[in-house]
């Protein structure tokens, strides 16, 4: 199955308003991703509270996984999202 | 007004307002668990109540006028909808558990996940109870807690403002507070000043109005008439228009009806609050905070950079007198460059002027800098110390500050060692500046964090009035000045009585400046004087604010 692994560039971690832009992302994504944290079960990325729960901070490893048509390409976008600092202004 | 009834509070942000009153509803208590008989009917009802929860917050997100609340009302509409807790919901009706329960328990999963993750989301936990209170309201088919949002002006009505609620106030909206407990310090009051709201703290009564009740309040007298008629609505709107064009229109320096002069100035932070500061025809900054400056340092700011920061302030303020005070911070307000551990009564501790008992070279090095930046510009640059209890302080403040090449150097009264002693200090310094909410909070041992004890901190004290008139007097006595900065200068009806009291000087934020002045200009000096020994005699703070209406 398709993974990325990805560190968390945001400077506020994977909380409020990353999150947000990232399961938003996620919900819109074509395919179902998952997100998870070292060995830790996987959670549906689009799910708010789940990515809330998964406590990431900037610089914490976080894996995606996804099956399907189109899967590389919604991973790589999300990848690419997530080693963004989404708390810029300009994110 | 035939049917109208009055109910008496403490009035804390003046200004006259009407409306319909709506109250804050409070969280829902969980009814007993109850038999499910139809599994997915009753999953359609949590469903149809989480959605509720969703477009309610996204309604109020498009409404938001700040770009971070729609944010954060967004975010909490995502959790709302959220497939995984959808999922876990059903998955508790499924074995049984009926709506209001399973929504408990499903938030209750995620609840633990944010708690033991601590941290930022150990904070979010509250949102978390949030969502499930609103969620629960909705099944029970309570209103939905919080701030109301009915989409028109109205009263709005609660226990007591907690934090959390006023993100969400819409000032286009609610025109007035009412609150049963509270107090002038209370965060309803700082609000509501903030606003410039009209409100009234510690109403007994209010939380028995029945809703949509129209009622008048005054945020100066402190009532609040129940069910008034159209008409008295509208002549109350008139005299308060009337009343806000004089105040607005007010200008110049400050004085009584005869003449009878109180300087009125700004305090600051940098000079960021200049511009607001000569808005209202500030005729100096009375306080210029310097701590802004240390704030999160790992070690002092350089000279070169207090340098900087002071000259803006003094420069802008050219030709006329800018008060600096002395890093004040400490046990208190602890700053990562003094390194202070724990103190076991961070008030009582070491802060203030007494950080240099142990660190002199922060106060002599700031000090310098003080200098070299007043050297090369025209304000007549005043340097007070806080936290002084005794002579021997203000004596050595004052040499240090001579030294320094500065040639006025006072005090801050905010402990009463130092106000009873102020005819002392005032042989020593060059003037006293009092701060009232300290000075209360030592005189009635009443922590000024603590919203529980407000009504000890009121500035209406008579206590905390005659320490006050002790260094009014000593001021009189010696010809030097005595001001007051600090919440109490910034109250209209308590300016009179504090220059009755012989204060000289009156420093608070801009916004309450014009308010000031209108007020000191409605009385003579006897006047003053009169109010000023009504308010000292009077039994208690509720009396000593009657006394001068």
């Amino acid at each position: 199955m398709p993974t990325r692994t990805v560190t968390v560039g945001s400077s506020s971690g994977l909380h409020a308003r990353p999150a947000k832009i990232f399961v938003e992302a996620a919900a819109a994504a074509p395919v179902k991703v998952t997100i998870r944290v070292g060995d830790k079960r996987p959670v549906p990325a689009k799910s708010m509270l789940s990515v809330l729960a998964l406590g990431a901070k900037q610089g914490t490893e976080v894996i995606l996984e996804a099956d399907g048509d189109g899967a590389d390409q919604a991973l790589d976008g999300l990848a690419a999202l997530l080693a963004k600092d989404l708390d810029a202004d300009d994110a | 007004m035939p049917d109208a009834t009055g109910l008496a509070g403490i009035g804390v942000s003046a200004g006259v307002a009407a409306g319909p009153l709506l109250r804050i509803a409070a969280a829902p208590a969980l009814p007993p668990p109850v038999p499910v008989g139809d599994p997915e009917a009753e999953v359609r009802r949590a469903y149809a109540a989480l959605a509720e929860v969703v477009a309610d917050l996204e309604r109020r997100a498009d409404r938001a006028t700040e770009a971070t609340v729609a944010e954060v009302l967004r975010a909490e509409a995502l959790m709302a909808g959220d497939e995984e807790l959808r999922d876990a919901v059903r998955e508790h009706i499924e074995d049984g558990t009926d709506a209001p329960h399973a929504i408990d328990a499903a938030f209750g999963t995620f609840r633990e996940m944010f708690a033991e993750a601590g941290g930022y989301l150990a904070e979010r936990v509250a949102d978390l109870d949030d969502l499930r209170d609103r969620a629960v309201a909705v099944l029970l088919g309570l209103p939905m807690p919080g701030v109301p949002q009915p989409g028109h002006p109205y009263v709005l009505a609660a226990r007591d403002l907690a934090p959390a609620d006023t993100a969400d106030l819409d000032p286009d909206q609610v025109v007035a507070l009412v609150t049963e407990i509270g107090g002038p310090t209370s965060h309803t009051a700082i609000l509501a000043r903030a606003l410039g709201l009209p409100a009234v703290v510690a109403c007994p009564g209010v939380l028995r109005v029945a809703e949509h009740t129209r009622v008048l309040v005054d945020g100066a007298t402190g009532r609040v008439d129940v069910g008034v008629d159209e008409a008295t609505v509208v002549a109350a709107r008139r005299d308060a228009a009337a009343e806000a064009a004089a105040v607005a229109g007010s200008s110049g320096p400050g004085r009584t009806s005869d003449g009878h002069a109180v300087k009125l100035l700004a305090n600051v932070g940098s000079a960021k609050n200049v511009p607001a500061a000569d808005q209202a025809h500030a005729e100096g900054i009375g306080l210029f905070r310097t701590e802004l400056l240390f704030l999160d340092r790992a070690s002092e700011p350089g000279r070169d950079e207090q340098i900087t920061a002071y000259r803006e302030v003094f420069r802008a303020m050219a030709g006329r007198r800018v008060v600096i005070r002395t890093l004040d911070a400490g046990a208190d307000k602890p700053l990562p460059f003094l390194h202070q551990d724990g103190e076991p009564n961070p008030a009582l501790g070491v802060r203030g002027l007494r950080v240099a008992r142990r660190r002199p070279g922060v106060l002599t090095a700031q000090l310098a800098a003080i200098a070299a930046a007043a050297a090369d510009c025209d304000a007549d640059v005043w340097v007070m110390a806080p936290m002084v209890s005794t002579l021997t302080e203000a004596t050595e403040f004052a040499a240090a500050v001579h030294e320094a090449g500065l040639p006025r150097a006072g005090v801050m009264i905010e402990v009463p060692a130092a106000a009873l002693r102020a005819g002392d200090l005032l042989r020593a310094v060059d003037f006293l500046s009092i701060g009232t909410n300290d000075l209360s909070q030592y005189t009635f041992a009443a922590d000024r964090m603590c919203g529980e004890l407000a009504d000890l901190l009121d500035p209406w004290q008579p206590a905390l009035l005659q320490l006050i008139a002790i260094c009014g007097a000593a001021g009189r006595e010696t010809g030097k000045p005595v001001g007051v900065c600090g919440e109490a200068a910034a109250d209209p009806q308590l300016a009179p009585v504090l220059a009755g009291l012989g204060i000289s000087s009156l420093s608070m934020s801009p916004r309450a400046l014009p308010a000031v002045r209108a007020a000191l200009a409605r009385h003579s000096y006897a006047e003053c004087r009169r109010l000023a020994e009504l308010a000292v005699a009077a039994p208690d703070a509720v009396a000593a604010r009657k006394s001068v209406l």
